[in-house]
Order: C-alpha cells, then structure tokens, then sequence
C-alpha cells in the first residue's frame, strides 16, 4: 500500500519524481516473505530449519535451473510484449534429437549405429540448431505474418511435440556418452543456468539488443518510427529464446540419461511464471533478468517447502497456480496506478 | 529543378497518395524556404497529416516527387528522412513510456562504445550528456532524466519528444498537432521551443488547428481542403477570415462571430 502512495505522489508534475520501488525489490520482499514462512512452519511441524540446510538450498537451485534457462529466454520475449507457448515442446524435441546424436557405440539399439560415440560439440550443436530453428520459425511467423505471439508458439507447442513423438515413435533415447551426460550432472545446470542469467543480464542492460527489446515492448509503433528494425529484432529474441530451450532440452537429457517424448511438458507455464512473478510485465516493455531469477528462486522456495513439509504435489500445483495470478493482478494494479496520458 | 531558386529547401511537386479508392492527398506542390516556419492548416481529413506522412518517409507517395535541397528524394523509411536530415515529431507521441529520457532521445540511434552489432554496449554517460544539452537548448527542465517517461506529464512528454527532433534535424522539422493533448502552460511552452527553433534557423512545418496559435508562430500559412492545396497566405497579409474560407471553401463574411478563429 505504501507503494500505491508513492505513485500517486510521483505523477505529480512539478514535484520531484521519486521512482516508485521496483518490480525486483517487491519479489524479493516476496521471497524473503515466503521462505521465512516455510521457515517457521518448518520448526513448527517438523521441528527443524528450512533454510539452513545446504543440502536442501542446492537441491532446490537445482531443481529450478533447467525451467530457469527456459525462463531466461521467456523473459526477453515477454520484453518485448510477446510470449512463448512453445519452450516445453521445444525442450522434449531437442532432447529426443540432440540425445540420438550422443549415444554411445556399445548400446546396440542406437537411433543411429552409425553415428554413435561422436564428439560431444556435434550433439551440443545439433540441439542448439533444432532450437534456433524453433525459436526462428517462430520469430518470422510473428514479425511477417503479424499472427499474435499466442497462436504462432501455440502452433510450435503442438508441432515440436509432435516431432518429439515422432521421432523414434515414442521411443526413449538413452546411454548418452560421458562427454553429454556430464552438461547435466552435479551443478552443472546451475552453473548453466547462472552462465545463461549472466550474459543476458548483461545483454539486456548495457547493450543496443537490451534497449531495443524494451522499446518494442513498451510502443512498437514509437520504436518503428524511430527507426529500429522491429522484425529483424522480433526474429532474433524469439530464436534467443528458442535457443535457451533447446539448450535446457539437452541439461535435462543429459541430466537424467534419456531423452523422452514427453519431457518438458507444462515447463513453457513454469518458465512464464517465473518471470511474471519476478516482476516481468505481460504487457511488455517492463522486467528484468534479475527479477526471473528471484522469481525461480520463489518457484523453488515453494516446491522445496511442499516437499519439506511433506505436503502432496497436488497442493504446489494449485498454490503454483494462485501466486501466478497473484503476480499477473498486482501487475494490473501497478499499471492502473500509473499516470497515463494515452 | 531548384536551382533558379536557391534557397528552397524543400519542394513537393503534384504529391499524390492514393488509400486504395481514397484519395487522401492529390496533386500538392508545396515549398518551403530556408529558415521559414510555416503552418499546414485544414479541416479534418484535408491531408495535412497524410502530406506529413509522405515527406518524413512513413508511408510513400502514389505519385510526384519530393526535393530536399535541390536532390529528388526517395524515402522508404522515417530513418532515411531522418538520415536526411528531417525530424517529426508526431500526432501520436513516438516515445517508448517505459524508458527513460536519454533512451528516448537516442531512440534507434544509440551512441555505443564499439560496434557488435545488436550486442554494442551502450555508452550511456554520452547519450546522458548530450541529452541534457539537447534539453537545455530548448529550455526544457526535466528534474530526473532517468525517470521513465510514463511518470511525466504530457507536457514533459512531449517537450522530450520536440528536444529530440530539435536535437538531431540539422534541417528541417514537422510537428503534427504538438500541442493537441496540452494544457495552457505546457502549451506555452512547446511555443517557445518552436520560437528558439526559428532563432536558429531550422525550417519548421507545423500542422495545427489553432488558428491562433498558427499566427503567432508561423511566417506562411498553407491551406489544405479536401486533399488537395486549396492555397498559401503570409501570416502577416492575412487574418482569420480569409483562412477560414480557405479551409471550408465557403467565401469570407460568415466566419466574423465565429468562434474556431
């Protein structure tokens, strides 16, 4: 509420303009909120600490890394007003395919026989491409064919995931060599996934794709008369994000040995998630890298305390569900108070 | 083309733009001087925005040709107008609400440390400076330029969005309707950032409906009715009566209780 107050001051023309706090400071006042909840229903009913537990914290990073990764891309493209249905889908995908490139030669039931125990950069490539050909697919059918962002993912969803279940019929592919199975072993993912923040933190920050990404999601008209090539830009977020979910699709391959049709289903939700509760606008042109981050740290603060407190699965899907909207109405709220002169 | 008159700076000649069956803008040869400001007035529809459209490279003419200083001019974009040298400032404010000033100003032509291609990192101190000389130019005091423009007023708005024409046309600007959505202060002060314009000498094509307005500020007057060129007058040899008639079409001694003047 104290927040609703400094808006309203801060439209106030002639007044000195306070900056109301920020998207990223609510989260991580909402993260500190709920973990110190878990904390004390922690020594309430199980008699010991939540957080204070190494084990616990880097199962819980962990758990959230490869959905993170996904989310890092989901970020950009939520910048940009857009948003991407197709991660979950493009993840199962990658994983079938990039997998099938790095079995090794002593599995005698390889997708390929004849390409088994190849260096690991030809899978690592291989998923890359099947991901950057998804993302880019998807960019094109946006910024030329001006279909909403919605439908053209939600096409992506349906294809990749069909490409997944027919690529080996259905069947799982396995016995990745040591090289590909050590992209998801121990903290690999994390290390990724932080890697991965990092960079895009960085990209979107201090660099002309950063920039552009946010005026295109605030007025793309505005951001077209002055000149920034919005298709060209559209084309190159929505393959980034394409990217980052192939990228996801193999940690997870490697992660559990096998690459099956359905993994990563729902992930494309969870990514969302994840960002719209670190503070990142629907409706483009607001967010941050370091906001998604906290927000998949809140994601895996709530998985781990449903597990701690032996809670049934069934409850952090619903809880899940809650706080998105939660998310989603504060962020209406937040705009309605802005002053607005459109 | 324009070299019996030498200090024409922009010159239009039987500009046509056809919306399929609508014709918006027909056959207008317009013409601009050196250091002139000059006003496109007319009613609703006449084509005043459509004739700016043309000439800042939003859209591209059915027919007729566009001189800039003399060379026939092909805009295929607004960046190539602006590479030319034209600025707009228009209807519907060309800013991104979410970014702050200096981001606003630089818009789609950031100043960058070296050249990676969509990955140049940003030289924000620079576009922060010059900024805040842009804005001192034309007088615009903004407390905190690292506000996102959505926390500012309309007036701010639009004074940001005028210092960043005002900033970079080296030779010619268009406002369209600049002060439409103002309040009397703010309005006053977008007025005064067009006189420090003219002080500088950067042509200006101002479309408005503020008669008023139009004489205080600008040297020519240009009519237009219907899509088409209905006529020219010097601020100074005319007044409210001859224009309105212009605009309506309907011959002057009906206008003199009238309150649009």
């Amino acid at each position: 509420m104290a927040n609703q107050a400094q808006a309203v001051s801060g439209s106030a023309a002639d007044m000195p303009q306070k900056r109301p706090r920020s998207h990223e400071l609510n989260a991580l006042l909402g993260l500190v909120g709920i973990a110190l909840i878990f904390e004390l229903l922690g020594w309430i009913f199980q008699g010991q600490s939540f957080l204070f537990n190494t084990q616990r914290l880097s199962i819980m990073i962990l758990q959230v890394s490869v959905v993170g990764i996904i989310a890092i891309g989901v970020t950009q493209v939520i910048i940009t007003g857009g948003i991407d249905l197709s991660s979950g889908s493009v993840v199962g995908a990658t994983a079938m395919i990039a997998m099938s490139f790095a079995q090794v030669s002593t599995y005698p039931r390889a997708v390929y026989p004849e390409l088994t125990d190849l260096p690991v950069i030809v899978p690592i490539l291989v998923g890359l491409a099947c991901g950057i050909v998804a993302g880019m697919i998807n960019g094109l059918l946006i910024a030329f064919t001006k279909i909403p962002p919605f439908i053209a993912t939600l096409g992506m969803m349906v294809t990749a995931r069909g490409i997944a279940k027919w690529y080996t019929r259905g069947q799982p592919v396995s016995f990745p060599t040591d090289s590909f199975a050590a992209l998801g072993q121990g903290m690999t993912p994390v290390f990724v996934f932080l890697a991965i923040a990092l960079l895009f933190h960085i990209a979107l920050k201090y660099t002309v794709y950063g920039k552009h990404t946010y005026a295109i999601g605030s007025n793309e008209q505005a951001a077209r008369m002055s000149g920034i090539n919005v298709e060209r830009h559209l084309v190159l977020v929505y393959t980034i994000a394409g990217l980052l979910a192939g990228l996801a699709g193999m940690v997870i391959a490697a992660r559990g040995l096998t690459a099956q049709a359905g993994m990563g289903i729902m992930y494309e939700l969870d990514a969302i998630a994840m960002a719209v509760i670190g503070g990142v606008s629907l409706s483009g042109g607001r967010g941050s890298i370091v906001g998604t981050l906290i927000g998949a740290v809140i994601f895996g603060v709530i998985i781990s305390g449903f597990t701690f407190l032996r809670l049934d699965a069934y409850y952090q899907e619903m809880i899940k569900g809650v706080i998105i909207v939660a998310a989603v109405v504060a962020d209406m709220y937040r705009q309605r108070m802005r002053p607005q002169s459109r | 083309m324009a070299g019996e008159e030498r200090n024409v700076i922009l010159r239009t000649e039987g500009l046509t733009k056809h919306y399929g069956g609508v014709h918006a803008l027909e056959d207008a040869d317009f013409e601009l001087l050196e250091g002139e400001h000059v006003a496109i007035v007319g009613d609703n529809g006449a084509g005043k925005s459509t004739f700016v459209r043309q000439i800042t490279g939003v859209e591209r003419p059915t027919a007729g040709k566009i001189l800039f200083e003399g060379r026939e001019m092909e805009f295929h974009s607004p960046v190539d107008a602006r590479e030319a040298g034209i600025e707009a400032v228009f209807q519907n404010l060309a800013l991104a609400d979410d970014l702050d000033v200096p981001s606003n100003i630089f818009l789609g032509r950031e100043e960058t440390y070296f050249n990676l291609g969509p990955f140049s990192f940003l030289n924000e101190k620079k576009m922060l400076q010059r900024s805040q000389e842009a804005l001192e130019k034309t007088g615009v005091k903004i407390p905190n330029l690292h506000n996102s423009i959505a926390n500012m007023s309309g007036g701010q708005r639009q004074c940001v969005a005028i210092s960043r024409a005002a900033s970079f046309a080296s030779k010619l600007i268009l406002m369209d309707e600049p002060t439409a959505a103002l309040g009397v202060q703010e309005t006053t002060q977008v007025e005064n950032i067009i006189r420090g314009l003219k002080e500088r000498g950067i042509p200006l094509i101002l479309v408005s409906h503020n008669l008023r307005q139009v004489f205080n500020l600008v040297d020519k007057i240009w009519v237009f009715r219907r899509g088409r060129i209905a006529g020219m007058l010097e601020a100074d040899k005319t007044d409210g009566n001859e224009v309105v008639s212009l605009i309506t079409g309907v011959q002057s001694g009906v206008h003199e209780n009238a309150s649009y003047i």
